[in-house]
């Protein structure tokens, strides 16, 4: 565990708390049977602008918490070990966008709103199902955007779009120009395909370096949630296999199982110290942050796949049934194991960093 | 000194038999179904067949080639091993395929004609071969998975029949079966002794069933609850007690169906090749090679997999054939094949990136969607039948001598 100052531990207690009491599994699959329209949790949503989460990364004089990304990072955390749907995780992605790129104007705009919770932000970079932030063809013309980007994390209901165009980043806000058509995923969360065609668009600052920046920290972000998911599937394992009976004996008995556990007890702890360390490059403003979170994001991709997949099949046939929630964590892992590059897409970019 | 016909005699001694085979099914084979086989038939609900399919089942259930090493007394084929390899080679040359199948063919054939009274094997096994009567198999409870033997669910005796009560859990295809063999238990005093192997009619009152959606969504798997069941003891295989030896014996068939002979590795391995999905997915480098290099190295590595696996396949059939006795080797296939299957499932979708991972809707190549439901439903695969964890202990313990162990 991190070096926690006082305010981050009670940010975290307070996420873990209210995770588990207001939002566990069960308003997950609430929400998913429901399928509304935005495809994630409303009410929770709302609670959390009010407790502020919108707004870590907002600085405080823009209304925000001013705390960075570490204690996103806790937040996210949190959240995963109970797959809470919220667009906390895309709207903070997009802040990032705006407070590395944005304007006066446009800070004093949208920040103090996102920090409130009254916005859902989104970014919009790839236009193929694969991350590709090289392969761009959306273009800007006298101040309009035209492109089609692809899986649009909660693309269904954003206010504003951080959209990638071959010059660097936009602002888009409203439906002007703007058509989103949902992509139903595994994971029951929102990813839209959004079509903008002549749409008003404001430009940032930073070119196309913002965009590799503000991918970073997307990644970064979702290496905490993917670490919540997986230290959750562990524990439920855990406790599944000192109470599920076979041959007369609790599984957890079985040397064979004992060293399964004991080898992704391992995996995790080394994810922690990956997914906080990338999350701490950001904060400390290192100069190899691309570094720490390719290491972070393929790290992290592979021990949630391993975590996720034995969570089914230690379970047996009970992790099968769409009754147990098993299932979600399995899917969900794969989706965000494909999101802002996977494991594979992050080794080469480290061996590239690394001139390997 | 030979007469002229006996030196013009084929040399090879199944040659009538293929010529016969060939013959009879190009004559009853209707092109139009050539390669529509459909290998989830078995554990699907009915669906409207059109004439042909039916003419085609009708055709192979009268000839007994459905089962065509069964018992001709009985509505089997009656053939040799040899001559039903021939049939099934020229049943490939055609795109033919076998319209009879599920768990009555599989696992409970094989059993009841090994164990039932003449009666029994009269009354079910035509039936069976005509591919008229689904069959599910009530073995699993909620509390019996891998150890089977702990099974709770409870027949009575009641002089000429049993009262069943209790629960059964992932019976394939149990809303859509006519009959289920099942095990009981009859002695709560002892364990293995204690169980029992009965048949009982689907729609006997008492017997309710309750399809499990699954992860990959809904499923022919289901939940059958057993309440004041009625079962006749002539529905009983074998003697009272018995039940563990028959029910393990048709586990044999259970898994050597499940381990798949060459037809099932065949179709778990179909579609499209990985590398020509990935390159049109992940694009190609100057050289033409698939551009993410690490990809490219595990697509590889399964290949290769998957290469050894059907190659150890093909060695465990041939040793088998020359009588060599089941080799060693057969004892990992379930394992490998699970883990195999995985891989590419894992594989497919990655390659795919996000548009590999749809569930539903607009957006998604139908190939896409299907591998997607093939990927989570393959989890099942290292659960059902012998979890990997279970197979590892028998070739721990009866291939390579280890200690029983915690």
């Amino acid at each position: 565990m991190a070096v926690l100052t006082e305010e981050q531990t009670m940010l975290r207690d307070m996420a873990r708390e209210w995770a588990d009491n207001e939002s566990p599994v069960t308003a997950f699959r609430k929400m998913r049977d429901a399928a509304p329209a935005a495809f994630y949790d409303a009410a929770a949503w709302q609670a959390q602008g009010e407790m502020g989460w919108a707004g870590i990364l907002v600085p405080e004089a823009r209304g925000g918490a001013g705390m960075g990304y570490l204690s996103l990072g806790l937040v996210l955390e949190q959240l995963g070990r109970t797959l809470a749907a919220t667009p906390l995780a895309a709207t903070a992605a997009a802040t990032s966008a705006l407070i590395l790129g944005g304007s006066e104007a446009q800070q004093a705009e949208w920040l103090p709103r996102i920090a409130a919770g009254d916005v859902v932000a989104a970014l919009a970079t790839d236009e193929g199902p694969r991350f590709a932030p090289d392969k761009i063809a959306t273009i800007v013309e006298g101040g309009k955007l035209s492109g089609t980007k692809e899986f649009v994390a909660e693309g269904d209901s954003a206010h504003l779009f951080v959209v990638a165009a071959t010059d660097g980043l936009y602002l888009v806000s409203g439906d002007e120009g703007v058509t989103r058509s949902p992509r139903k995923l595994t994971d029951s969360r929102s990813h839209a395909q959004i079509r903008f065609d002549g749409a008003p668009a404001e430009k940032l600052e930073g070119g196309t370096d913002l965009l590799t920046q503000v991918t970073d920290r997307a990644a970064a972000a979702l290496c905490a949630e993917m670490l919540g998911m997986a230290e959750a599937a562990f524990a439920q394992t855990n406790d599944y296999l000192k109470t599920r009976v076979q041959f007369g004996q609790v599984l957890a008995s079985f040397q064979a199982l004992q060293h399964r556990m004991a080898k992704m007890f391992t995996e995790l702890e080394l994810m922690r110290s990956v997914v906080e360390g990338a999350l701490e490059a950001i904060d400390s403003g290192r100069a190899n942050v691309s570094q720490e979170v390719s290491l972070a994001k393929a790290v992290s991709g592979e021990t949630l796949h391993l975590v996720s997949r034995e969570m089914v099949q230690l379970h047996g046939g009970i992790g099968m049934t769409d009754e147990h929630d098993a299932g979600f964590t399995l899917k969900r892992a794969r989706v965000l194991e494909a999101m802002w590059g996977n494991a594979a897409w992050h080794r080469e970019r480290f061996a590239q960093l690394n001139g390997y | 000194m030979a007469t002229a016909p006996e030196i013009d005699a084929p040399t090879d001694p199944l040659e009538g038999f293929r010529a016969h085979a060939r013959e009879w099914l190009g004559a009853h084979f209707p092109p139009s179904l050539k390669g529509k086989d459909n290998a989830m038939s078995a554990v699907e609900g009915p669906h409207e067949n059109s004439s042909e399919e039916d003419a085609w089942q009708a055709a192979m259930g009268e000839k007994g080639w459905g089962v065509p090493t069964w018992p001709k007394e009985y509505g089997g084929g009656g053939l040799s091993r040899a001559e039903a390899r021939v049939l099934q080679e020229e049943m490939a040359r055609i795109g033919a395929w076998n319209p009879i199948g599920g768990m009555g063919v599989m696992m409970f054939g094989p059993t009841l004609l090994e164990y039932g009274s003449e009666e029994q094997k009269r009354e079910h096994i035509p039936a069976i071969a005509k591919g008229t009567v689904r069959w599910c198999q009530g073995y699993s409870e909620p509390g019996a998975g891998s150890d089977l033997a702990s099974l709770q669910c409870f027949a009575e005796d009641r002089g000429d029949h049993y009262v069943v009560n209790g629960q059964k859990t992932w019976t394939s295809g149990g809303q859509w079966a006519d009959k289920c063999f099942m095990l009981v238990r009859t002695d709560k005093t002892k364990k293995h002794e204690g169980i029992t192997f009965v048949l009982c009619d689907m729609d006997t009152p008492g017997v309710e069933v309750k399809p499990i959606r699954l992860i990959s969504g809904s499923s022919p798997f289901c939940e059958t609850f057993f309440t004041d069941v009625k079962v006749p003891k002539a529905n009983r295989v074998g003697q009272e007690g018995e039940g563990w030896t028959i029910g393990k014996r048709l586990l044999q068939h259970e898994r050597s169906s499940l381990s798949g002979g060459g037809s099932t590795a065949g179709r778990m391995f179909s579609g499209a090749p990985l590398g020509q999905l990935a390159k049109k997915y992940v694009g190609v480098d100057e050289q033409g090679r698939i551009a993410d290099a690490d990809l490219r190295g595990r697509i590889v590595r399964h290949d290769m997999d998957m290469r050894a696996f059907m190659l150890t396949l093909r060695r465990a059939s041939l040793e088998a054939k020359s009588n060599q006795g089941p080799s060693a080797a057969t004892s990992i296939m379930k394992n490998v094949g699970a883990r195999i299957m995985q891989e590419r499932s894992e594989l497919l979708i990655e390659i795919r990136g996000l548009a590999g991972l749809g569930w539903e809707g607009e957006g998604f190549e139908a190939d896409a969607l299907k591998d997607v439901r093939s990927w989570l439903f393959g989890k099942a695969v290292s659960i059902y039948g012998g979890s990997s964890e279970i197979q590892n202990n028998v070739i721990a313990k009866r291939i390579l001598g280890m200690l029983d162990h915690q």
